[in-house]
């Protein structure tokens, strides 16, 4: 495939260089040509008023991918505890693997881990592929990569889904060189194609600013993987049946090349802001550490958490593990208080899908205004104080 | 000990603006910068250098020829070496197709003991590239690298969790990625800014690097963008006014009530 501009047609209006996301166009003897950073995004043709710039199509020789079937979901577990992303998977990969029209699978690995078969199942996995051995107690690269590696070898699933933590953004893309296939990172919505049962992931990019739907069309299996706080959870049955199948995890000397030597807690539990129902978030508009306190008791008063922008996590206010936005978290609460937040694209791209925003600003053209739900112009010193009296009334 | 930094040249995202009337993004006047944590990634092998002289750190990255560039700021900042590996072949590349072409890139500069990447760039925010090479290269790989210390032949470094993080041990030739906690970026200075101009940089082509033009960019990508558009945006909201904080703060939590969120 490859973005073409036809001459005869092309007026040299300039509009599709700037529409162009990735700047690979330019404008040499009135006429558009398209450079080497062209992604095939298509941005352009949508923009183009003379209909001058088409896809050309060459397609590649498709392998045979019909052998590969249903829809696998990483169950990834800490010290014998499934991530809750896990079940948002299994939820979603439901979903894709209904579409299609085939089994939903879930790949566990850890040490002495069996116990957690019957709840992957509980929530929808049809089938559980089970890694146990005491090598893989601890994540490491090496090897889960070679377990999930030799699985997905035998037993060719068409889709698998890993969620975007700091083991699942490590694991998948070794996966995808080993096994030879695209990945797409921190997809925010999943798709079937009605006609030919592909999977369609889209994905922000440029910090928020773009949002890209890719298409892995001719190796297999597809493989995303999925912000955490996006998807809905699975339903919980107890009752629902499946199977769990054995993998073979045997490791030789040097197949891990990595030592695990301790594992150091800076918090007393993964502070889950994408599972509160009420957050109240900080940004530089705080002038002060201090300000968290403040944010703090408005939490507690609401049954909430607190939460930060990432420059107020630069700043070294906040922990980077309550950072909301493109590279933090994902959150959807009831309630999402933005407190001398201005509203960056990065941060609003973490946190626009809550049900209820409330911007506290002073400055009154700040961007979070744009999508919030009330706004109030203020000192947040004074505003949040007075909200507490008020919830205390 | 030799040191390779991988390095991409970005768009400011944080300077990006949208237009109001289109909602598509306005790229005029955005500047390219070193994206950041590869700025994390070149200091922590220069804070190296500082400490075990005799070290030399080595720049590498794919682009268009404008990515010279932050080449130079590179070599400004205190890199030795710099190689930009830049063809038409390689362009429309996803993380599959990049991680290739700089593995092949990388296997051409030779006799490197110790990678160093950025986790993640701030355009496409994959973090997939790293890791990648790293497979391509059968090298070790710790990815979210908050913390390093040399010993030997080795590394120990912390890797970042979203609750804490792992001390971990690995033999080098190995391949880390780094976060911004790391460390904070030298600036540029005078001496090296004036130096970096009369470095030679060295630009790869695909054949330069062996790789067949089918073996990289978009021809060699298992990923393609099928579309992409605006987000959608948000209708505007209502501003709560009052003459008094405490009036403005009845208004929100009668609303609130009202909606029995609360």
């Amino acid at each position: 495939m490859a973005i073409k501009v036809i001459d005869e047609k092309c007026i040299g209006c300039s509009k599709c260089q700037k529409s162009c996301p990735f700047d690979a166009i330019t404008i040499e003897n009135k006429i558009a040509v398209i450079g080497d950073a062209c992604t095939n995004c298509g941005t352009c043709i949508d923009v183009c008023p003379t209909d001058a710039i088409l896809q050309e199509g060459t397609e590649k020789i498709i392998r045979d991918l019909s052998m590969y079937k249903g829809v696998w979901v990483f169950a990834e577990q800490r010290e014998g505890k499934i991530m809750p992303v896990v079940f948002e998977l299994l939820g979603e990969g439901k979903k894709l693997a209904n579409e299609i029209g085939t089994e939903l699978c879930a790949i566990l690995c850890g040490s002495n881990v069996a116990g957690l078969t019957d709840e992957l199942i509980a929530y929808g996995a049809d089938k559980v592929y089970l890694a146990d051995a005491p090598e893989l107690e601890k994540y490491t690269t090496d090897g889960y990569s070679k377990v999930i590696n030799e699985a997905i070898g035998v037993y060719k699933p068409e889709i698998v889904l890993y969620g975007a933590t700091h083991i699942g953004r490590d694991l998948a893309p070794c996966l995808a060189v080993k096994v030879n296939t695209g990945l797409t990172a921190d997809c925010t919505k999943l798709e079937i194609d009605p006609d030919d049962k592909k999977i369609r992931q889209t994905r922000p990019a440029f910090g928020g600013n773009l949002m890209a739907t890719i298409v892995c069309p001719g190796s297999r299996p597809q493989m995303s993987t999925v912000r955490p706080g996006v998807m809905d959870k699975a339903v919980y049955d107890p009752t629902k049946k499946g199977e769990v199948i054995k993998l073979n995890a045997v490791f030789a000397e040097g197949d891990i090349r990595t030592k695990v030597l301790e594992i150091v807690k800076t918090t007393a539990d993964i502070i889950s802001i994408s599972d509160a129902d009420f957050i109240v978030a900080g940004g530089m508009g705080l002038g002060k550490p201090e300000g968290m306190e403040l944010l703090q008791q408005l939490a507690d008063k609401l049954g909430g958490t607190v939460a930060a922008s990432r420059a107020c996590v630069d700043a070294g206010w906040a922990d980077h593990n309550i950072q909301v936005g493109q590279t933090g978290t994902t959150v959807k609460p009831q309630i999402y208080f933005a407190c001398g937040i201005s509203g960056a694209i990065q941060h609003i791209a973490g946190m626009q899908e809550s049900d209820l925003i409330i911007a506290i600003n002073k400055n009154e053209n700040a961007p979070i205004f744009e999508v919030a739900d009330y706004g109030i112009v203020g000192d947040l010193y004074k505003v949040i104080p007075a909200i507490i009296d008020e919830l205390n009334k | 000990m030799r040191i390779l930094v991988c390095a991409k040249q970005v768009p400011d995202t944080n300077e990006v603006k949208i237009d109001p009337k289109t909602g598509t993004m306005i790229r005029e006047g955005v500047p390219s910068i070193l994206n950041p944590d590869d700025a994390n990634a070149l200091e922590a092998a220069l804070v190296i250098k500082d400490e075990n002289p005799g070290t030399e750190v080595i720049v590498i990255t794919m682009g268009p020829p404008q990515a010279s560039e932050m080449l130079r700021e590179c070599l400004a900042m205190g890199a030795d070496e710099a190689y930009l590996l830049s063809d038409r072949a390689f362009g429309g590349a996803d993380t599959w197709a990049t991680s290739a072409t700089l593995a092949a890139g990388i296997k051409n500069v030779k006799k490197i003991d110790l990678i160093l990447a950025g986790r993640q760039a701030i355009d496409g925010d994959t973090a997939q590239v790293g890791s990648q090479i790293a497979q391509r290269l059968k090298m070790p790989v710790v990815t979210y690298v908050e913390d390093i210390k040399i010993e030997d032949k080795k590394a120990i470094v912390h890797r970042q969790m979203e609750d804490g993080y792992e001390v971990i041990e690995v033999q080098m030739p190995c391949l880390l990625t780094c976060v911004k906690e790391l460390n904070e970026p030298r600036y540029m200075s005078i001496g090296g800014i004036m130096d970096a101009y009369e470095q030679t940089i060295t630009t790869w082509n695909h054949e330069d690097i062996g790789l067949s033009p089918e073996a990289c960019g978009l021809n060699a990508s298992p990923t393609q963008v099928f579309r992409s558009f605006s987000p959608p945006a948000k209708g505007v909201g209502e501003m709560i006014t009052g003459n008094t904080v405490n009036e403005i703060a009845g208004t929100l939590v009668s609303k609130l009530k009202e909606k029995h969120i609360i």
